[in-house]
Parts: C-alpha cells; sequence; structure tokens
C-alpha cells in the first residue's frame, strides 16, 4: 500500500436530480492496494456516488454532477461505463451479472472473448471469428487461482451454490487487463457467513496485488476486520474520514446514524394509557419468503394504542413483516390480532380482522395507477366490508352515490390535491398519492394499521404531514400503528418504541431517544447494543 | 398547435386516425361512385350486430389479465354444438309452438342453442382459464395456438359425431357434417327480422332486434363490470398484486373472466350464424380471434384496458370498413378479392401495433 | 455435478419425441403401406423440407424463440421466383438468379422483422405469427393488384387473363423443376474444387501483401489436398458415380457407415497421440464405431436391402441441408454465436457485458430470414409447381411443428432435434390419411388429424414454456432460502 499516490481523487461531487440535492460536496480518497470502506445509511448518496464513478447514463442524462475526479492523478472526465471500463474501474455486482447457462470460463470472458480470424472473418469482420478456447480456459484458470477459488473452468454456473458465483463476477473483473480499483456493492449480502469469511480473505489477495478496492457494506464487523480506512456519508454529505486503527465499530455506527431527532408530537397530548399486557399483535415465530426481505423466525410484541417503528436496513427483512401478515407472501407462524389468531393462509384473513396496510410500493401494490382517486379509496372496503354496494336481488352493485360522497369526504378530510374525485391515481403528486392509500386503508376503519415507508418519495412538507396524521390516528382514535421505515429519523420522531430488525429477526427495541452509537450498533447487527424498552 | 396535434395522434394512434379517415373516405368515394348508400348503411349495421356480442368478448378477458382473447374459438365451438343440436331435432319448428307463431318457434330455437353454448363454453371457459392461470404473462401465445388446436381437433369431431339430419351431413352417405350448413329451415335471421325497420320500396333494412339484442348483452356486460365481482376482477387485471393487498383471490378473477368471454363468444357465434343465415364449420372460425382482437383495437382498446365503448365503436369501423369495402373496390379493380386483402392488412397491422405499443412484453415479465 | 438421469426422467422429458415415435411407427403399420414406400416418400420430404426447418435454430439460439416470421422468408423467395419464371430463367441458372435475387429482399425483410421483434421484446411468437399474416396481406396486395395493375406484366402464362393479377398456380416444369436436386456432385466438387484453389491463392496474396507471414505448409497442403481430391474423380468408376444426379439411399448409408467410423478413429488417434489429452473417453468414439458397423450390417438383410435400393436421394440438395448443419454449429464457436447464446439467455447480463443486444438480434433474425428464404427455394424447385396465394402460408406452422416434435423446446434446438423432428413429423404426415383411410374408412380423419396434431404440438410446446416461465421464479427464490437456512 503506497500511502503518497491516490488511485482515485474526487473532490467536491455535487449532484442534483430536478432541484434535489442529493449529493452535497463528497471527497473519496483511495490509494492503491487499499481496502477502502464506504459506509452510510440507504440513501446516503453512496450508489449516486459510484454512479458518477463508473459515467451511467442516469447520472448524464439528468444534467451531470459538480466536482473532479482524478484517476492515478490525472483529472479524468467519465461520461460512459466503457470509458469508466477503460480506465481500469470494474464491478462486483450486488446481484450476479452470470448467465447460468454458460460454463464458469465463459461467464468470466463474457463480451471480451479471445478469437482468431478465419476466412469468413475476414469478408464479414470480426464477429465471425472464431473462439479460442484453449486461451479464454487460461485466461479463467489465472483468475479463478488469483482469488483462490477451486472449480472447475467447463462447469456451468447454474448448479453451482450461490457463494461461487460472487467469486466468478470477481474473477470476471479481475480477468480485466489493466484493473486497478474494484468496486464491491454489498458483496457478503447474499453470502454464507464462511463464504463470507473466504470473501474477506480474497479481498485481501486482491488488494495485495495493488489493485484498491472500494467495499460497500453495512456490516461493522467486515469493516473492522478488512478495511484500511473508511469514509463515512449521510443524507448526501461527507461525515468523515476515518483509517481504521484509529476508530472504533462505535465511532462509525453514530457517525452514519447520527443526527437531531426532533419530536413532532407534544408529549403534554398524550393521555394514552399502554400497558404491557394489553397486546394488539403478537407475533411468534413468524417467516416470510419475500424476495429480498426474509423474515426468519421473529418474535415481536405490539401494544394496544402505540405507534410502534420497525427500522433496519434494507434487505434484513423488515419490510416482510407486513407484507406476510396482509398475505402477500408467503408467512408462517403465528400472528395473533386483538386476541383472534390468524390463518396466514387465507388471503383477506387480515382484513377481516380490522388490519388495514399501506404498502411501501405505492404504485406497485397501493393504487390502481389508471382508476379514479374515488375508486382507488372505496375498493378496499368495498371488498372486504361490502361497502358503497347495494343490493338488486342476487347482484350487488356499486353504490355510486355513496361513493362519490365518501371520496369527497376524503379528500377534504386528508387535504389531497387534486382536480377532482374521478382524476386517475397515477397523476397526482407522490405525497397526494400516499394519502390516497392512506385514505383507503382508513375507509377500512381498521383498529391496526400497518404503514410502510409512509414517506418513502414524497417531498419534505407532505412528509410531515403523513407522520403528523399518523400520530393524530393514534392520539384521537387510539389506532394502533406499525410504521415500517428505512428512515430512523422518522421513527424516532413518532414512534414510542422502535424494534430494529436485522437478518430477519429483531436484533433490539429502542426507545426513540436511546443514543445515535446504539442504533448504529444495533443495525450493523451487533447484538447487545441496546437494552428492551 | 404542433405539440397538441402530436400528442393527440400519440394519443388516439395514427394506426386508428388512418383507418378513421379510410373509413369516411371510402364512404365519400361510395357516393361519387353512385353507390346505394343506404343499402350499405343497412349492411353495416347488420355486419355490427353480427359481430358486436362476439367482440364484447374482448372485454371481461381483457379486463380480468388476460390479455386479448385469441382464443374465442373455444366458447364458439360451444355455440356452435348447442346450434347443430336445435337444426338436428328441429328444436326451431316445434309443431305445437309453430301453430301459435313461426316467428316464437324460431326464437324458442335460437334460445335453446344459446343455452346449450352457455352451458358448453361456461364448462370449456372454466378449463380454459385455469390452463390461463397457468401460463402468466404468454397468455396470448398461448390462446391463439390453444385456439387453433380446438378448431383442428373440431374437424376431426364434425366428421365423427353422430348427427343425422340431411340438412347437416354430407349427402350420399358422405361422411361427417357439411362444411356449411344453411339455416334457412331453422333460424336463419330470427333476430336480425324481429321488428326489423324495412320499408317498401326503399334499400333500408334495420335489423332492430338484433341490435336490441347486442345492446341488451352490452348492458348484462356493463351492469357485470359494475359489481363488486366486475371490479374485483378489473382491479385483478390492472394490478393483480394491488388485488391481492385488497384481499381478492387474482387466479378465481381471471377464471370468472376467461369463462365470461368464452360464454360471450358461444352467444356470439350463434348470432353471427342467424345473421349470415349459415352455420360454417371446419376452418370457417379459425381465424374469428383475429377479426374480434382487431375490431376492439381499432375501437381503441389496448392489451390491457378494454370498454363496453370501444367494442361498439371499434366494431361499427372495422365491419363497416369492410362492407364498403367490398362494392367500391368491385368498381375500381373488378377482379380479386380487395376487401379480403384488405382484412388481413388492417386487422393484423392494428394488432402489431398493439403489440409495439404494449413495450416490453407484459408488465409482470 | 451430472448426475446420471434415470430412465423414467429421460423418459418424461423426451415424451413429445417418444408420442411421436409410437404414432408414426403405428400409423406405418396401420397404413398397409410397404416400407420402402414410406421410406421413399419420407426422403423426399426431408430433402423438401429440412433447410427451411434448420432455419429456425438461430433465433432460438438468440432467445427469439420459435420464428413464425420464417413466412416472411418463404414470400421473399416467391416474389424473386415469380420474376425469374416471368423471365424464363430455367435450370440451375434459374435457382442462381432467384437466389441471387431473394437474399437481398430476405436481408431486408429479415432486418424490418428484427426491428420490429426489438420493440415486442417477450412478445416475438405471437408478434411473429401476426406478422406473417400481415405480410400475407401485402403479398396478396403486389400479386394480385399491383403486378399487372401497376406494374405492367405481359405474361399470359402467369397471369390472370385480364392481366391484372397472377394466377393462382405457377409451374416451374419449364423453368427450375428439380433444378438444383439434379445437380450431379460432380459438378459440385469442380466448382468447390476451383473456389477453394482461388480463395487460398487470393488469401495467400492478401497476406503477402499486407506483410503477413504466410502459413506456406498449410496453403500448401490445402492446395495438394484440392488437386487429389479433385484428381480422383477422373477415376472412370467414381465419375461415373458421382455424375448421377440422384444416389441409392443403399449407397449413402454405406458411405455414412464408413465416414463415421474414420472419423471417430481419427478422433482416438488424435486425442491419444497428438493431443496426448489425459481423461479423453475412449467409450463413446468405440460405440458410435460399432452402431455404424452395425448399420452397415444391417444392410445386408434382405428387407432392409430392398428399401435401401428403392429409393434415391437428391444429392446436391441434401448436401445443402449437410452444410447448413455444420454451418449452424460452427456459428457457436464464433463470436457472433456466443454473442447470440448471451443475449438469448439473458438480456441484461449481456448488455452489461457490453454486448449489443438489439443489433445481436437483428442479425439472427437476417440469418433465419435469408435462410428460410433459400429452404422455400429448395421446397419449391422439387415440387416443381406452386399455389401462388398458399405455398408460404403454412411454413412457419409446420416446420415450427416438425422442430418441437424432434424434442426441441422454445429455448433450446439442436440440428438433431430438427432432423429427427422432421422424419417423425413427416412419416405421421405421409400415413396419417393412410392409416385414417384404413382404419377408419374415412382419410379426411387422418388429414384433419396430422393438422391438429401440427398446432396442438405447438400449443403443447408454448404452454409448457410459459408454464416453467411462472414456476421458475418461485423455484428460484425457494432455493435461495434453503441455501441462506
Amino acid at each position: 500500500m503506497d500511502s503518497t499516490r491516490y488511485v482515485l481523487r474526487m473532490k467536491n461531487i455535487t449532484k442534483e436530480y430536478s432541484g434535489n440535492q442529493v449529493l452535497k460536496g463528497i471527497d473519496l480518497e483511495v490509494h492503491p492496494g487499499e481496502i477502502h470502506a464506504l459506509m452510510g445509511e440507504n440513501g446516503a448518496g453512496k450508489s449516486t456516488l459510484m454512479n458518477i464513478l463508473f459515467g451511467m447514463p442516469v447520472i448524464h442524462s439528468t444534467g451531470g454532477f459538480g466536482g473532479t475526479v482524478e484517476i492515478d492523478g490525472q483529472s479524468v472526465t467519465i461520461d460512459t461505463p466503457q470509458k469508466a471500463l477503460e480506465l481500469g474501474i470494474g464491478m462486483v455486482h450486488q446481484e450476479f451479472m452470470l448467465i447460468p447457462g454458460f460454463t464458469v470460463t465463459e461467464n468470466i470472458k463474457l463480451g471480451r472473448e479471445i478469437s482468431h480470424p478465419n476466412a469468413l472473418s475476414r469478408v464479414f469482420g470480426k464477429s465471425m471469428e472464431t473462439l479460442d478456447m484453449e486461451a479464454m480456459t487460461r485466461d479463467a484458470r489465472k483468475a479463478l487461482d488469483t482469488i483462490g477459488l477451486q472449480v472447475e473452468d467447463y462447469v456451468r454456473v447454474a448448479g453451482l451454490p450461490v457463494g461461487y458465483m460472487q467469486f466468478i463476477e470477481i474473477a470476471r473483473e479481475i480477468d480485466k487487463t489493466g484493473i486497478r480499483l474494484l468496486v464491491f456493492d454489498e458483496p457478503t449480502a447474499v453470502l454464507t457467513e464462511s463464504e463470507a469469511d473466504r470473501l474477506l480473505e480474497a479481498m485481501r489477495v486482491i488488494a495485495s496485488q495493488d489493485i484498491a478496492i472500494i467495499f460497500i457494506t453495512h456490516r461493522l464487523d467486515e469493516v473492522m476486520a478488512v478495511a484500511d480506512s473508511t469514509t463515512v456519508l449521510r443524507d448526501g454529505e461527507f461525515v468523515a474520514y476515518r483509517a481504521i486503527r484509529d476508530t472504533s465499530a462505535a465511532e462509525i455506527a453514530e457517525l452514519m446514524v447520527g443526527r437531531r431527532v426532533e419530536k413532532l408530537v407534544d408529549e403534554r397530548e398524550d393521555h394514552r394509557q399502554l400497558r404491557d399486557d394489553d397486546i394488539a399483535v403478537q407475533i411468534r415465530n413468524y417467516t416470510v419468503d419475500m424476495p429480498g426481505e426474509l423474515v426468519k423466525g421473529l418474535d415481536l410484541d405490539i401494544r394496544r394504542g402505540e405507534i410502534f417503528g420497525i427500522g433496519g436496513l434494507a434487505g434484513q427483512g423488515k419490510l416482510g413483516i407486513p407484507n406476510g401478515i396482509m398475505g402477500l407472501y408467503e408467512a408462517t407462524g403465528d400472528v395473533t390480532i386483538l386476541g383472534k389468531k390468524l390463518d396466514l393462509h387465507k388471503l383477506g384473513e387480515a382484513l377481516r380482522n380490522d388490519v388495514a396496510f399501506v404498502s411501501e410500493d405505492r404504485r406497485g401494490v397501493g393504487l390502481l395507477l389508471e382508476e379514479s382517486i374515488e375508486q382507488n379509496i372505496i375498493f378496499s372496503a368495498m371488498q372486504v366490508k361490502n361497502k358503497f354496494l347495494r343490493t338488486f336481488g342476487w347482484i350487488r352493485l356499486l353504490d355510486s352515490a355513496a361513493a362519490h360522497a365518501h371520496a369527497r369526504e376524503m379528500v377534504q378530510q386528508l387535504d389531497i390535491r387534486c382536480t377532482g374525485i374521478s382524476q386517475p391515481a397515477g397523476r397526482l403528486s407522490g405525497g397526494n398519492q400516499q394519502k390516497v392509500c392512506l385514505a383507503r386503508a382508513l375507509t377500512l376503519d381498521p383498529k391496526v394499521l400497518f404503514v410502510s415507508e409512509p414517506t418513502r418519495g414524497i417531498d419534505i412538507g407532505a412528509k410531515k404531514l403523513v407522520l403528523e396524521l399518523l400520530s393524530k390516528l393514534n392520539r384521537e382514535q387510539g389506532m394502533t400503528i406499525i410504521v415500517v421505515s428505512s428512515e430512523l429519523v422518522e421513527l424516532r420522531s413518532v414512534c414510542d418504541r422502535i424494534a430494529i430488525v436485522t437478518d430477519g429477526r429483531v436484533s433490539s427495541i429502542l426507545k426513540p431517544d436511546d443514543s445515535d452509537a446504539d442504533f448504529g450498533l444495533a443495525m450493523s447487527g451487533k447484538k447487545g447494543g441496546g437494552k428492551r424498552g | 398547435m404542433g405539440e397538441k396535434l402530436k400528442s393527440t395522434v400519440a394519443k388516439v394512434g395514427l394506426p386508428r386516425i388512418i383507418i378513421v379517415a379510410f373509413f369516411i373516405s371510402l364512404w365519400f368515394a361510395a357516393a361519387g361512385l353512385g353507390l346505394d348508400l343506404v343499402q350499405l348503411f343497412s349492411d353495416c349495421l347488420k355486419r355490427w350486430g353480427m359481430f358486436g356480442v362476439l367482440v364484447l368478448a374482448m372485454v371481461p378477458a381483457v379486463q380480468c389479465g388476460i390479455g386479448l382473447n385469441f382464443g374465442i374459438t373455444m366458447g364458439i365451438v360451444g355455440g356452435l354444438l348447442g346450434g347443430l343440436v336445435v337444426v338436428e331435432f328441429k328444436l326451431s319448428a316445434i309443431p305445437s309452438i309453430v301453430a301459435v307463431s313461426p316467428l316464437l318457434a324460431q326464437w324458442v330455437g335460437i334460445l335453446i342453442a344459446i343455452a346449450i353454448g352457455i352451458v358448453l363454453a361456461t364448462g370449456i371457459g372454466w378449463l380454459y382459464g385455469l390452463l390461463l392461470n397457468r401460463v402468466k404473462g404468454s397468455e396470448m401465445t398461448v390462446t391463439t395456438y390453444v385456439g387453433f388446436s380446438i378448431i383442428a381437433f373440431m374437424n376431426i369431431m364434425w366428421t365423427v359425431l353422430p348427427f343425422k339430419s340431411g340438412v347437416l351431413i354430407y349427402p350420399n352417405a358422405g361422411e361427417g357434417l357439411r362444411n356449411t350448413i344453411s339455416l334457412a329451415d331453422d333460424y336463419s335471421g330470427v333476430v336480425s327480422n324481429t321488428l326489423a325497420i324495412h320499408p317498401e320500396g326503399s334499400s333500408l333494412n334495420i335489423p332492430t332486434g338484433l341490435i336490441l339484442f347486442v345492446l341488451f348483452v352490452c348492458l348484462l356486460v356493463w351492469l357485470f363490470m359494475r359489481s363488486k365481482t366486475g371490479i374485483a376482477m378489473s382491479a385483478a387485471g390492472a394490478n393483480p398484486q394491488f388485488a391481492k393487498a385488497s384481499g381478492i383471490n387474482v387466479n378465481k378473477m381471471r377464471l370468472i373472466g376467461t369463462t365470461l368471454s368464452t360464454v360471450l363468444a358461444a352467444v356470439g357465434i350463434l348470432l353471427y350464424a342467424q345473421g349470415f343465415g349459415f352455420i360454417q364449420l371446419y376452418n370457417g372460425p379459425m381465424m374469428m380471434g383475429f377479426n374480434c382482437v382487431a375490431a376492439v383495437l381499432i375501437g381503441g382498446a389496448t392489451p390491457k384496458r378494454a370498454r363496453i365503448s370501444h367494442v361498439l365503436v371499434g366494431t361499427f369501423l372495422f365491419q363497416g370498413l369492410l362492407v364498403i369495402a367490398l362494392p367500391v373496390a368491385n368498381q375500381i379493380i373488378p377482379e380479386g378479392n380487395l376487401s379480403e386483402v384488405m382484412r388481413m392488412i388492417i386487422a393484423n397491422g392494428i394488432i402489431l401495433y398493439a403489440l409495439v405499443q404494449n413495450k416490453g412484453g407484459d408488465s409482470r415479465d | 455435478m451430472t448426475k446420471k438421469k434415470t430412465i423414467g426422467e429421460w423418459l418424461f422429458e423426451n415424451k413429445v419425441m417418444l408420442i411421436f415415435a409410437f404414432l408414426s411407427i403405428g400409423g406405418t403399420m396401420a397404413s398397409g403401406q410397404s416400407v420402402a414406400f414410406v421410406v421413399n416418400e419420407l426422403m423426399t420430404r426431408i430433402a423438401r423440407n429440412a433447410f427451411t426447418i434448420l432455419s429456425l435454430l438461430i433465433p432460438v439460439l438468440a432467445g427469439m424463440g420459435l420464428n413464425f416470421g420464417i413466412v416472411i422468408g418463404a414470400i421473399a423467395t416467391q416474389i424473386a421466383l415469380f420474376l425469374t419464371t416471368h423471365w424464363r430463367i430455367a435450370g440451375i441458372t434459374g435457382i442462381l438468379a432467384t437466389a441471387a435475387l431473394a437474399t437481398p429482399l430476405a436481408v431486408f425483410f429479415g432486418f424490418l422483422v428484427g426491428k420490429l421483434f426489438n420493440k415486442m421484446k417477450g412478445n416475438e411468437m405471437i408478434g411473429g405469427l401476426v406478422l406473417g399474416y400481415f405480410a400475407d396481406g401485402l403479398y396478396q396486395l403486389l400479386f394480385l393488384f399491383i403486378f399487372g395493375g401497376v406494374i405492367a406484366i405481359n405474361d399470359p402464362k402467369l397471369m390472370i387473363a385480364t392481366g391484372i393479377g397472377v394466377k393462382n398456380t405457377i409451374d416451374l416444369t419449364e423453368t427450375t423443376k428439380y433444378a438444383l436436386d439434379t445437380v450431379p456432385l460432380l459438378s459440385v466438387i469442380e466448382i468447390a474444387f476451383y473456389v477453394v484453389i482461388a480463395a487460398t491463392i487470393l488469401s495467400a496474396l492478401f497476406k503477402l501483401a499486407q506483410k503477413q507471414t504466410v502459413d506456406w505448409k498449410r496453403t500448401g497442403g490445402i492446395l495438394i489436398g484440392a488437386v487429389v481430391v479433385y484428381a480422383l474423380t477422373f477415376i472412370p468408376a467414381v465419375e461415373r458415380f458421382l455424375a448421377q444426379d440422384r444416389m441409392l439411399l443403399l449407397n449413402a448409408v454405406e458411405i455414412a457407415c464408413a465416414a463415421t467410423v474414420l472419423w471417430q478413429l481419427w478422433k482416438i488417434v488424435y486425442a491419444k497421440s497428438i493431443r496426448k489429452q489425459a481423461g479423453f473417453d475412449v467409450k463413446r468414439p468405440l460405440v458410435y464405431i460399432a452402431l455404424a458397423v452395425l448399420v452397415y450390417a444391417s444392410t445386408y438383410l434382405q428387407a432392409v436391402y430392398d428399401v435401401l435400393v428403392y429409393t434415391r436421394l437428391p444429392m446436391t440438395t441434401y448436401l445443402c441441408i449437410l452444410a447448413l448443419c455444420c454451418m449452424n454449429s460452427a456459428l457457436l464457436k464464433t463470436r457472433l454465436g456466443q454473442n447470440m447464446r448471451a443475449v438469448g439467455q439473458s438480456r441484461a447480463v449481456a448488455n452489461a457485458a457490453g454486448i449489443n443486444v438489439d443489433r445481436t438480434r437483428i442479425i439472427a433474425m437476417i440469418f433465419s430470414t435469408v435462410l428460410a428464404s433459400w429452404g422455400q427455394l429448395i421446397y419449391l424447385q422439387n415440387i416443381g409447381t406452386f399455389s401462388t396465394y398458399g405455398a408460404h402460408t403454412q411454413v412457419g406452422q409446420y416446420a415450427i411443428a416438425s422442430l418441437l416434435v424432434g424434442g426441441a423446446s422454445v429455448q433450446k434446438a439442436t440440428n438433431k432435434q430438427a432432423i429427427l423432428g422432421v422424419i417423425l413429423f413427416h412419416t405421421l404426415f405421409i400415413v396419417a390419411p393412410l392409416a385414417g383411410k384404413e382404419l377408419l374408412g374415412n382419410a379426411m380423419i387422418g388429414e384433419y388429424f396430422r393438422v391438429f396434431v401440427s398446432f396442438g404440438v405447438i400449443a403443447l410446446a408454448l404452454a409448457m414454456h410459459a408454464w416453467k416461465k411462472v414456476a421458475k421464479p418461485a423455484l428460484a427464490s425457494g432455493e435461495k432460502d434453503a441455501k441462506k437456512a
């Protein structure tokens, strides 16, 4: 490791998406042969920064970025992914960019096959050249040996264990000539513990060959084990640069999370009586098979009348909890709502037991984009509770008058900004769409309300309104509200208690005013950070 | 102004604009050539009524999420069987009813045919729906070939089914049912001629009964689409995840939609047959699915959304176009069947256009 | 990694093929026809149809599914053939002229089809089918109204009496009928000889001009080899044999057996003595050799012998089919073929690896359309007459059904499956009406049955493919879960 030279220097990087400042003067410096951890919560700006480094079209089609990028001391402009490739920057993707039906060799040399000319290729050009499988195998073997993967080069990727695939991805990057900087985007997320250890070992081997590594991860212990230095981002801002030997896991956790929390609710108006033996939602040994958000045997008690927060990093399983209860994904275990045990295999069971849900995927699950606001608001209540229907003999027809009236009332009550209740929901702004989703949930008159990512993708003003509405519903109607969110600040501003979910289980339950370090450590999966609240 | 024009064109779709312009210009051409416009208009109405219910079968299919149902031949087969049974047993000429009124007897005949068709189509449609629930995302490709297969399968059946009536089977101890079966002695034109307005000396002929019947079926479908189940079905088609989140069994809704579509096709083919005066067997109904899909697309539907208004407008435009094109083309180029060539180009052209608009295949992919 | 498949699994995977094998054999027995008749008929049909079926392989490789759009290749050929017939270009010249005319047309059509398919990714199959009908409409417009109506064509033999529109059938008897089938092998060898000599010398000169090193040994070897082969044809017996335009099936079988033995021996020698590969499995080639010997031995059985001397093969046509098989497998070993495979398996990954997905798909369509147009030419010259408005309509339907019968699927198709498919499917086609007549006293039932089978097998394949596509995501996530637990 040579600490006088920089393989990469990004200075004062700024970026805005349609007026929204997402990066505010970020610096990133990496030495040759160094493993540099890039840390931050979801939405801290890591992926945007990497998109800039790779010259992704999404950056340049939205007005480019500010600041300078230097590779090996030379100022460069990276405006296409090809350019990044030529400069020797490689990426190991989070989702595997491998072709299952191809052999290991074919995957490693994908798009960069070695070929030699033949009679046809002289006429029709390079694409008709014959593949030189032997040379390709030699190269692949060499790359595999470098990272120490013992796998035959002629087997198909399809049958290999998931852990191997990551290594093949890495071998492909290593095989590219002149590679000097490799980005690992959460490489251990899909690996088992032993596989993860081997990966870290491989990273060390790669770094020892003077290739620098940018290591994006949420796992603090991995950073402490393998990284030389780290840059911490938060809300698009540069927070700190630390050499790992000068810092501790607790400090990094605090740097990642730390920010002022503003209480949205006035404590004095709180007349609720929360009792530990009055449980609204009891969850035992609960699993959900939601791809990317698996829940693996979780226990949880939520008291009647409280606002309960569920936090944690993306992919750890927090989103699986409400989706499983609502029957959107296969779930097992015992879920008891207000004393009644739910049959998780029966579709609509939760809805019929006074549970409502506002989905995190507003456009995908939450709304009928082409249908009217009215249709969206009344739909669930009509289907579940037979509201807004008139019966003629054996046929139940929509009662338009009742539906109009209710939709108008909701629009007024929640202050949904629209041209009228017949406007298609897809044309509304994010905040107003969220209010429509909430209106539909409220139309069901729920006793328990799950709200998933309530403020994702909506502007600050609307955020505040939505959160205030939730606490008002809680205080005035005694509704039990469970807020699932990636934004800790948001949870800490409204919730009575917050469960942090890591790896499909509750790692700890914290009070909103517990320390930043406790939250940080809980999120990074370090047990024992917080005390049960 | 230019921008606005562009966005309107993009919204309506260039092919539709061309078709409407073509339709209108054909009327002018017909007038210019001195053709009998009143008679042409009557023919348009008749064809509109004949195809109305068949095209209507697209609405529940599209709304429930299986997309354009090229396989309405499944239902057509059921309807044809119903029609044949009535002819075989002379149910449209039951002596005791004929004594009261021959027209009533014919009505009894076609209603029995429709009833048999509905029963058969319900069963077929249910099975068909079960199949389609297993091939989500590729319904169109599968429906097309399943539709072709059933026609080919029925070709075998038509030759072996034990029908006896001389009207039905080939004469001289030939094998199997005839290719084209005349309904002249049965229920030919029964719906079309009921209450028909046909002034003496004028070529005007409005098939009032047919139009009312089609509108009545449309009304039933419209009511269904506004019922609790109908709304749930549309939601399941528009956004299966959304429906599921509201506790709706998406597969069941798709089954209902598919069955309804198949039943409508069975009713539709009988209306078509009585208007046409013949039952066409064998490869006759093979491309019926394509024509119906084309009609509803011309009316403004997409593979994801279709309304009854799309059916009414589209059928009128498409069938009307073919009706006028024939005499006009014959005046200009006497040989060859230009109208048929035009049908192929327009029908398949609009389907291709819809497929291209429906970018990236199904969103569920 | 690769575990031995149980017999049950093998049977299940090849169910379609097995059912057809059963139907074909049963049908042949029921039809009451001699095996010699069926084999003879079959060999003619293979010559006619195999090329078109092979043209389907490349799009499958590129992940575009079964190319229902090959109808458009057939249309290109029919336009060209109409013109060359109108100009009365006869014989092999007529064939070459037609191909020369049809190829650029097919390239252009293929390009357009590829462009269109790129706009409807995932819907290529239904798109191709509809496109086929659409193109048929335009084709009819051209032949019924534009030829004679807009473009004056004075040709009473081809045109309808009024002068507008083309007659229903076009007779090729006086022009290109059998023109390719009857080219003797001798002429092919002669032409190939000159081409090889010219190409080798030109290539050497080209390299000299570019100041690259020339592998003189190799060049000399090729030249000497070519001369030797050519010289062999001057031996009277050989010359007489090659000068025939048809070859006895018996001779073909003998040659094939000899070739197999030689090829497998060479493989063993190459692996053992030249490359000295350690893990080379000698059993496989030995099995092939044993099989070849067995087949050869069976020709001495009277029944087999009778069949084999009854049938004569059109040599050059079979040579074309063989060449296309070789080309299909050679393509796999090129950069382009590798790109197509990658695009076929995952467009996203291929794109991330820097492969131009859209371009690769368009090239695949061009290949397929051009090959289909040549296939249609082979078909039409063998039939000798064609229905102007009907000859192309069923091309895609039957070719695809054949391929699927051979055991191919929407995602995987090989030369072997194509050849096996054409054999099984067309055996059924030959015997179904006859068997229907024998068994049920009605030839039409057999006729309808074969049509039903061709539709049914496609419907089945499409449904199976869609089914798998739906089932797969659930399976994959399940695996992942198991992995993590």
